[in-house]
C-alpha cells in the first residue's frame, strides 16, 4: 500500500486550500461545464484565446481536494500554450495517471503536474483528477453541453 | 451460534442476550480476511453470516434443479426449499398470507414492477404521486417513468432541516387528486424512521395507495406490513444479511389478484395458446422465468438467522451503537451531521468543514474503515441540504465500539492530513 501521503502531496493540499484562478472570467472567449455524477462534483471553466493560443484560464466549481488541485494546476500548466501543446499535456496526463509506474513512458514536460501520479494507486480517483481537462476538451471544441467523466 | 432470546411476544425490547462480539464470529469476513475493515456501511449492503453462505451452497451442491417442473426427486425437494423460504419471508414481514410474497430481483425491481403494473393499470392524466425529499432514485425514477407515460404528475414532501417529513404539507397534498403515495419508511441518508402507519391511515383517508420502500427498515427493526397498513411493501435481501440478487414485494391478495401480470414467460402462466393466454395464481403471475432459487433459499436462510436473533434486540443493540457513536463524533472539530430526527435509525451522515466527502472516504479507506461517500443515490435530498455529497457511516448489530473508535481515530489522521 502506498503511503497516503503519495496522494495528498502537500502541493494537491496547498492548490486545494487556495486554488489559484479561481474566478469567474465573463468575457471569456470559451467556457465549459464539468460534472462528474459519481461524487457531484461540478466545475465551470473559461478560457481566453489569442489565435489558438490560450492566454486566460481560470475555473469556479465545488470538488474533492483532486478535482479542485487538478482544475488549479491545469489553469497555471495550459496557460500560454496552443491548444495542440494542451491537448498534447491531457494526453500525457492521463498516462501518469493509469499507467503503472515501471512502464517506461516518456512523461517530460509534465513537470508540477507529476505530483498527480499518486493518484494512480487510487482508480476511482483518476476522474476527479482529469475532470478539469475533460472541461478543457470541451471547452476548446466550443462545445457547450456538459463535459462528464462518466 | 448464540442462544435464542426468550422474551418472543412482548413488546418491549428485554436485555440484550447476546452482543456483537459474540455475532461476529458468525460472518466470515468479519474475521478470515487478512486485515478486516471496521465495515461501516451496511446501508449499501450488509455481511453475510455462515448460516446463509451454508444454504445457498448447500442448495447448489445437493438440492440443485429447476422448481415447479420435475415431477423426479431433486426437483421437488429444490421447488420446496424455495416455497419454503417464502413462508419464511413472508412471516418475517409479517405478512397474513405467504401467497402475498412476491420474489423479486431486489428493491428496486419491486417498485418498477408496481409502477409497471399496478401503475400502468390505474394512473390516470392529472392524478398525483406522492413522493419525498429523502426518497431514494429507486424510489423516484419508476415513478417519473409512470408519469411519462400515463401522464399523472410528480408531488413532494418537503422535509424540515432535521430530516423529518412535514406531514401537514403531505395532508394538504393528499387533498389534491391523490392515487399513490410511495415513501421510504427509513431514509438511507438520515437514518429518519417516517410514521408509516400514520401516513397509511391519511392516505387511504384520501382513497390513495401506499408503498413503502423498506430496503433500510427490514434489515434494522421488526416490521409489520399490518401494523404498518401499506398497500405495498418492498425491500432487498442484499441488506438483511441475504445474498445479492433478491428481494420481496408485499401487497395484499386482493390487490395483487387484480393486478395485471409483470413479464411474460414460464411459470407465470397457466395456460398458454396463441389466441391468448391465462395467469397462474399469485404469487407466481409475477414470477416469470427461472427465479433466483439460490437467492430466495439463501434469504430464508437470513430470516431465520434474523429471527433468531430478534429483531427487537438487534434494533436495541444498533440503537446503543448509534448513541456511542453520535457521542464520539461530536468530538470531531468541523463535524457537522446531516439529519437529526427524533426517530432514527442507525444511519449517520455528516461533512467536514472544507474536506470533499470523497478525500475522508479515501483517507479512512487507508485507515481500513470502509464508509460510503457520494449522493447515496439521493440527489434530490443532496440539493435540499446544498450539498454534493455526505460521508455516511451506516451501522449494523455486528458493529462494535472499536468500529466506531476506528471511524474516530481514522478521521483526526484525515483532518491531518489537511492541516
Ligand atoms: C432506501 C433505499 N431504497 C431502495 C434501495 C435499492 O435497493 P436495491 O439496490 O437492492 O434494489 C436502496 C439501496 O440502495 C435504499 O437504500
Amino acid at each position: 500500500m502506498s503511503d497516503l501521503r503519495d496522494l495528498y502531496q502537500q502541493t494537491i493540499i496547498d492548490h486545494t486550500r487556495r486554488p489559484r484562478n479561481f474566478r469567474p472570467m465573463p468575457d471569456a472567449d470559451h467556457h465549459a461545464r464539468g460534472h462528474n455524477p459519481l461524487c457531484g462534483d461540478r466545475l465551470e471553466l473559461y478560457l481566453k484565446l489569442s489565435g489558438d493560443r490560450i492566454t486566460e484560464a481560470t475555473f469556479t466549481g465545488a470538488g474533492c481536494a483532486i478535482s479542485t488541485a487538478s482544475a488549479s494546476m491545469m489553469t497555471e500548466a495550459v496557460k500560454g500554450r496552443t491548444i495542440a501543446e494542451a491537448q498534447l499535456l491531457f494526453e500525457k496526463f492521463r498516462i501518469l495517471l493509469t499507467t503503472p509506474i515501471h512502464e517506461n513512458v516518456s512523461l517530460d514536460g509534465l513537470d508540477k503536474l507529476e505530483v498527480f501520479g499518486g493518484v494512480r494507486e487510487y482508480p476511482v480517483r483518476v476522474k476527479c483528477a482529469t475532470l478539469a481537462w475533460h472541461t478543457l476538451e470541451a471547452a476548446l471544441k466550443r462545445d457547450d453541453h456538459e463535459a462528464k467523466t462518466e | 451460534m448464540i442462544e435464542a432470546p426468550t422474551a418472543a411476544g412482548t413488546q418491549s425490547a428485554a436485555p440484550p442476550v447476546w452482543n456483537a462480539a459474540d455475532v461476529r464470529r458468525d460472518f466470515p469476513i468479519l474475521h478470515h480476511v487478512d486485515r478486516p475493515v471496521a465495515y461501516l456501511d451496511n446501508a449499501a449492503t450488509s455481511q453475510k453470516p455462515d448460516a446463509v453462505i451454508a444454504a445457498t451452497t448447500r442448495y447448489y451442491k445437493s438440492a440443485n434443479a429447476n422448481i415447479h417442473r420435475g415431477v423426479y426427486r431433486l426437483s421437488v425437494e429444490a421447488t420446496d426449499a424455495f416455497e419454503a423460504a417464502r413462508t419464511k419471508v413472508a412471516a418475517f414481514i409479517g405478512a397474513p398470507d405467504r401467497d402475498e410474497l412476491i420474489f423479486t430481483g431486489g428493491c428496486t425491481e419491486s417498485i418498477n414492477l408496481v409502477a409497471m403494473t399496478w401503475g400502468l393499470e390505474n394512473l390516470r392524466k392529472g392524478e398525483r404521486i406522492i413522493l419525498t425529499q429523502m426518497e431514494h432514485h429507486s424510489n423516484i425514477v419508476p415513478w417519473q417513468l409512470l408519469a411519462q407515460r400515463t401522464g399523472a404528475v410528480i408531488e413532494v414532501v418537503p422535509i424540515s432541516a432535521a430530516g423529518e417529513l412535514d406531514i401537514g404539507a403531505y395532508q394538504q397534498l393528499l387533498t389534491q387528486k391523490a392515487a399513490l403515495v410511495a415513501v421510504t419508511h427509513i431514509s438511507n441518508v438520515l437514518g429518519t424512521i417516517n410514521p408509516i402507519a400514520v401516513m397509511s391511515k391519511m392516505a387511504h383517508e384520501h382513497g390513495a395507495k401506499i408503498l413503502v420502500d423498506g430496503a433500510q427498515s427490514v434489515p434494522h427493526m421488526p416490521v409489520d406490513v399490518k401494523q404498518l397498513g401499506c398497500d405495498f411493501f418492498a425491500f432487498a435481501g442484499h441488506k438483511m444479511c441475504g445474498p445479492t440478487g433478491i428481494g420481496g414485494l408485499w401487497a395484499p391478495r386482493g390487490i395483487l389478484e387484480a393486478m395485471p401480470p409483470y413479464q411474460g414467460g414460464g411459470d407465470m402462466i397457466s395456460t398458454v395458446e396463441f389466441a391468448g393466454s391465462t395467469w397462474n395464481k399469485i404469487p407466481h403471475k409475477f414470477e416469470a422465468g427461472t427465479p433466483n432459487i439460490a437467492g430466495a433459499i439463501g434469504l430464508g436462510a437470513a430470516v431465520d438467522y434474523l429471527s433468531h436473533l430478534d429483531m427487537r434486540q438487534v434494533a436495541h443493540i444498533e440503537a446503543q451503537l448509534l448513541a456511542y457513536a453520535e457521542k464520539q463524533l461530536q468530538t470531531i472539530p468541523g463535524l457537522r451531521f446531516v439529519g437529526a430526527a427524533a426517530d432514527k435509525a442507525s444511519v449517520i451522515s455528516f461533512t467536514l468543514d472544507g474536506i470533499h466527502p470523497h478525500d475522508i472516504g479515501t483517507i479512512l479507506d487507508q485507515e481500513h474503515v470502509a464508509i460510503r461517500t457520494g449522493h447515496h443515490c439521493c440527489q434530490p435530498l443532496m440539493d435540499f441540504y446544498h450539498i454534493p455529497a455526505t460521508a455516511r457511516a451506516s451501522l449494523a448489530f455486528y458493529n462494535t465500539p472499536a468500529d466506531i473508535d476506528a471511524l474516530v481515530n481514522g478521521l483526526r489522521r484525515v483532518i491531518e492530513v489537511f492541516a
